[in-house]
Formats: C-alpha cells, structure tokens, sequence
C-alpha cells in the first residue's frame, strides 16, 4: 500500500512539530520519495538518532508501507 | 528474533571488520539503495562481507530488531552500526565515512 505526500509530512509534523519538510515524490507512484527534515530536535543527536526520530515519528510504517524514503536531516 | 539468526548475525559483525546487509550481491543487487551502499564500497575499493537478506527472511526482519534500524541495506564497521544508504552517502560525500575507515584501521583508497 503507497502512503501519500500528505500523510508522511502530517505524521512527521505530529512527532517533530518545528519540522521543516521538503519532500518529493521521485517517481510519481506515491512509493519513492525523498525528504529533508529540518528540525531544533536534531541538535545534538547523531544522524542515526536523528533519523531514528523521523522513522519512530512514521509509526513503523517505513520499511512497510513505506518503501523508499530517502531522508536528510538538518539541524535548525 | 530467536537465538539462531541473532548469532549469525553476531558472528557475521565480529568475523568481518566490514559487514554489509544487503538485498542482492554487489554484482547483482535487487535495490537501489543497496546497490549505492555496495558501489561506494567498490569505488574506495573497501575490502566488505556482504549478505543477501533476500535469501533468509528470517534474518531479513532479525537484521531490522538487531539493529533497531527498519531499512535495509544497512552498514556495520568492527561491530559498530554506520546507518543505512542515506547516512553513509551522506558521509561518502563529506569524507566522513574515509575518514572513519583511517580510524578503525581498514583499508581504502583514497581518491
């Protein structure tokens, strides 16, 4: 099952609520998309803490549902 | 994740200074993010073990609570977890990832 553009941000937002998304959906099949997560959260955190965020943040549904994010993330 | 696939994985980590869980082999890899992961190592011309998580699901999913981590591919250095293609591309890119390998004292070539 694709999840939608709109659905991955909202959850990020509801877990990193000064997130800044920019995301993209590569091919156009609601399957392959690319994120950069800019968020005060990630201060501090190595990058696989901060990723850990953002996948703890999409509920389990990367790796799932969710089969391609590719995901950067900044420090704001 | 029962005792067997924690202790190959175990093993696999601590037998090999570079582990790389996989889908598909270096030569043929059945993802894309597997195959950047795979092709960076070739470049740095980086000595690795690879395992194709495709050919035992039991270790496909064991890999994912192992490491905490819910993607595949995913790289281990001496036992210790780098991250999945985004992350190492991420220090790919910014030499972070050499220098790493001059720290732990595994081989490259430096470009």
């Amino acid at each position: 099952m694709p999840m939608n553009l709109t659905e991955i941000e909202n959850l990020v937002k509801e877990a990193i609520p000064d997130a800044v998304i920019d995301i993209q959906d590569l091919a156009g099949d609601s399957n392959h998309y690319s994120a950069t997560i800019i968020s005060s959260l990630f201060k501090g955190k190595s990058k696989i803490e901060q990723h850990k965020l953002v996948y703890s943040a999409l509920k389990g549904k990367m790796g799932n549902e969710l089969h391609a994010l590719s995901i950067k993330t900044k420090e704001k | 994740m029962n005792e067997v696939i924690s202790n190959l994985i175990k093993n696999e980590i601590e037998q090999n200074d570079v582990c790389l869980f996989m889908k598909g082999t270096p030569d043929t890899p059945q993802c894309g993010f597997s195959m950047a992961i795979s092709n960076m190592l070739k470049i740095l011309e980086v000595n690795f073990k690879s395992i194709n998580v495709l050919e035992n699901e039991e270790l496909r999913q064991g890999i994912k609570t192992f490491s905490d981590w819910p993607t595949i591919p995913q790289l281990y250095l001496k036992g210790e977890f780098l991250g999945g293609c985004d992350i190492v591309k991420e220090m790919y890119e910014s030499g972070e990832l050499q220098k790493k390998f001059s720290e732990k004292s595994i081989n490259y070539i430096k470009k």
